[in-house]
């Protein structure tokens, strides 16, 4: 009941926060107050105000300019790693969950390992491989949220197999593949999207932490996890370089796991007519 | 125990009324009734009647945002409504005991049974030396029916079954002798040959304690059976109270009228014509596989032991039988969910198998209504949707022909078009077992399958459920599988009856044959286990039991 009572103002909030970055992003594409990338060594670390609106950096780039241009950056990078996780995983998951036996045996096997190794660790290791750019981050990334997503699939198909209704769609006739698809899928995305929206918000932390590392999207293309890593050294003279990106960062998450709570209950016909 | 006179009432409830929260909907309204001591009163009604709230209330163990907004509990001259905390404890278990509906949750299974059947023990009876204590238990024990107490006190709860749990959780509260037992459908999860036992122990036990009870229930002919008195309850409403026997005989209000006249009753015999059978099981069998152990595999289980039956075109052949006892396995072998370990299944004289071509017509001309309507549904489809998917094999129909007949199949079944873009979510239980029975006869099927497909449901809407398939299967013609465990039902629905016992059928014959000579043992157990009912004049009806020893000297 109370849930009900708070749920618009938060998917309101959500909404909001997660509207504004994706304006930021798609905007950063047409106009930004100044080239994200043009260095003026005339106006290193300006304070936020006058003609810089939230400052400049050490090479005298402007700050909102580079945010926007970052913001793209992870809304983009978070976006193909979640899709290419989500969808390999549903794939995976389905499979070892419909089928079981030695299929399931051998890749929850596989999978558990990959789970057991840290997500990061792991995306480290890949990238020393593939390079720093950004589908070796996408590829990287995805690779190492995939398992957590094959795990909920297969848990949902699991204990979806047993029930009645999927038992009735097989004495209609319908084929395997049809009540996979029409039947047991659907029923998986209540689980997946809060899978999806909290993975987002990882990918976006990881990506950070890469770029941090200086593992990931190389300079001088900004990101809020490079920006963040070249802040560093001047903490004491201009703290505002460390605290606008990691405003950024924590604002994104808290408005994407609003919005992927909403979305859930949205997408919940159970839920429907309650309020 | 001290004897009060019989003249004032143990409990006496009046004008209880209970809201949801102050001034919100009312759940129980109005409601007065007393007990006196030693006397069993039942409280029956459907779903939703609040018979379990009121009931509740006697012990103060209404969930919280129930409050009592009007009325008084009196137990023995107290007023229980405004009895603390510690009063209350006091009373529960000592004074007042209770049986829930669920003997599989309602024991803790992490505590052996010796140690829960002390606990309430040590906690009320401290002037009892530990040893006079287990004395005690044992005693008890053996009372209920329990083969070895001793060894009971160190089992687990996991380690008995239903009836036993029931008899065990029947064993702890009467070990503190309360003056009242409130036994909340204390029967409905178990076996209608177990349930009869387990009430004719809870009337001797509560004889012998002169202990007051009070039964809840929605099984009418139960509650009739083992009480004196009794109370209808309907929508937080007392609609009669009265004498069993009364009520029974010259029910004075509609509703129980209703209720009495939606029991199952047998109808006249119907003729099924010697055809050509619709669907015949040879020699049928199922194994469910060991379970894997790390190198080896434990023996397989048998369920079915080669099984023989025939259904004919417009027949419907009752499967009955205790739980375990493979008539569900029966159902889903033939559906086709589950592959036979040996024997076949023909229809219309072909044998059937998943490689033949024949598997998709006998897919389109085999249907199933599965037993919990809220779960046999997509949540995610629309009713619309959901029967439209029947047809979506069908050949031949063009989408406008198939629009046309789920209207047509949602009209017959009682629901109409208007239901088609809701969800099940929104429907009551009898109103999503009619979207099962449309999505299972939309192709027009010449077979179908229920497993018990009305155990889920009220009293009243099992009748209507009842009538409505009986309708369609006379309009339609299809044979049909009934599985089921409630021999009343069967008695009203079957021309022929199957009886099954551990996978192995052990009587078969027309109905008014097995219900009225039955040869076997375990037919007679399971046929004397639920009370007969004979319509008197007025309305009303005159329960018996069949067969076996007359059980009128309890009442």
């Amino acid at each position: 009941m109370k849930r009900m009572k708070r749920l618009p103002l938060n998917a309101l909030l959500g909404l909001l926060i997660v509207g504004a970055v994706v304006l930021a992003a798609v905007a950063s594409h047409f106009w930004t107050p100044y080239d994200p990338l043009r260095i003026n060594f005339g106006a290193r670390l300006k304070l936020p105000g006058g003609a810089y609106l939230l400052g400049t950096d050490e090479f005298g780039r402007d700050e909102l300019s580079r945010l926007m241009a970052g913001a793209s950056t992870s809304v983009w990078i978070s976006l193909l790693t979640v899709t290419f996780s989500i969808v390999v995983g549903s794939i995976v998951g389905v499979l070892t969950g419909f089928l079981r036996g030695w299929t399931d045996r051998i890749v929850m096997a596989f999978n558990n390992a990959l789970l057991a190794f840290p997500g990061l660790l792991l995306a480290l290791g890949l990238l020393a491989v593939v390079g720093a750019n950004p589908y070796g981050i996408i590829l990287a990334l995805g690779l190492a949220y995939t398992p957590s997503v094959t795990r909920i699939v297969r848990g949902t198909v699991l204990s979806l197999r047993e029930k009645e209704f999927i038992e009735s769609s097989r004495v209609l006739g319908n084929s395997e593949l049809y009540t996979m698809v029409r039947h047991v899928l659907p029923n998986c995305t209540a689980p997946l999207t809060v899978l999806a929206t909290s993975m987002f918000g990882w990918v976006i932390l990881a990506e950070s932490a890469l770029s941090f590392l200086g593992l990931g999207v190389p300079p001088p293309a900004p990101t809020w996890g490079n920006m963040l890593a070249s802040a560093r050294p001047f903490m004491a003279q201009a703290s505002y370089l460390s605290i606008l990106p990691g405003l950024c960062i924590a604002l994104t998450l808290l408005g994407i796991n609003l919005l992927g709570d909403a979305v859930r209950d949205w997408l919940d016909p159970r839920m429907k007519g309650v309020q | 125990m001290t004897t009060t006179t019989t003249n004032t009432p143990l409990v006496s409830v009046e004008g209880l009324t209970l809201a949801v929260g102050m001034g919100g909907r009312e759940i129980v309204r109005n409601v007065s009734f007393d007990i006196a001591p030693g006397e069993m009163v039942g409280i029956v009604g459907e779903s939703g009647s609040g018979k379990t709230q009121a009931a509740r209330a006697l012990m103060g163990l209404t969930p919280p945002p129930l409050v009592r907004t009007a009325g008084r509990i009196l137990f023995e001259g107290e007023d229980l409504a405004l009895a603390g905390p510690a009063r209350l404890r006091e009373l529960r278990g000592a004074r007042v005991g209770m049986v829930f509906q669920e003997p599989m949750t309602s024991l803790n299974p992490s505590m052996t049974i010796g140690r829960q059947l002390g606990e309430a023990l040590a906690l009320h009876r401290r002037d009892l030396s530990p040893a006079a204590r287990e004395t005690r238990i044992l005693d008890m024990l053996a009372r209920v029916g329990i083969r070895d107490p001793r060894g009971a006190l160190a089992a687990w709860p996991h380690e008995f079954s239903g009836g036993m749990r029931q008899r065990m959780m029947l064993a702890s509260v009467m070990l503190l002798e309360p003056a009242l037992l409130i036994a909340d459908e204390p029967t409905t999860a178990l076996d209608a040959v177990v349930q009869r036992d387990v009430l004719e122990l809870m009337v001797g036990l509560t004889r012998e304690h002169r202990t007051a009870v009070l039964m809840i229930s929605h099984d009418l002919p139960m509650v009739a059976r083992f009480t004196q008195r009794m109370v209808v309850m309907r929508h937080g409403e007392v609609k009669e109270t009265g004498r069993t026997d009364d009520m029974l005989e010259r029910p004075r209000h509609d509703y129980t009228r209703e209720l009495l006249q939606a029991m199952p009753r047998r109808l006249p015999a119907r003729q099924v014509t010697a055809e050509a059978p619709v669907v015949e099981v040879r020699s049928l069998v199922v194994d469910y596989p060991g379970h894997r152990r790390l190198f080896a595999k434990s023996v397989p289980k048998r369920a079915l032991h080669g099984i023989d039956l025939v259904v004919r075109p417009r027949e419907v052949v009752a499967v009955v039988g205790g739980s375990g006892s493979g008539k569900t396995t029966l159902g889903r072998t033939i559906a086709g969910l589950l592959k036979p370990s040996g024997g076949e299944i023909l229809f219309r004289g072909r044998p059937i198998a998943r490689s033949d071509a024949g598997w998709l017509d006998y897919r389109l001309q085999c249907q199933m209504v599965f037993q919990d309507p809220y779960a046999s549904l997509d949540p995610r489809m629309t009713i619309g949707q959901l029967v439209g998917e029947g047809l979506r094999l069908v050949k031949g129909m063009s989408p406008a022909d198939k629009a046309h007949r789920v209207a047509e199949v949602l009209d017959e079944v009682g629901l109409g078009t208007a239901f088609a873009p809701r969800h099940a979510h929104e429907l009551s239980g009898g109103q999503r077992q009619r979207v099962a029975i449309a999505r299972a006869i939309v192709r027009r099927p010449a077979f179908v399958i229920a497993d018990e497909p009305v155990s889920a449901l009220d009293v009243t809407v099992r009748a209507q459920v009842l009538a409505l398939f009986a309708e369609l299967q006379k309009r339609h013609g299809f044979s049909c599988l009934f599985i089921s465990h409630d021999l009343g039902v069967v008695e009203q629905v079957a021309d022929r009856v199957i009886v099954m016992q551990d996978g192995r059928i052990v009587e078969q014959g027309s109905r008014d044959t097995v219900f009225d000579a039955p040869q076997q043992d375990y037919t007679r157990k399971l046929l004397s286990a639920i009370p007969a009912l004979e319509p008197t004049e007025a309305g009303g009806v005159r329960l018996r039991w069949r067969f076996g020893a007359e059980a009128s000297a309890l009442a």
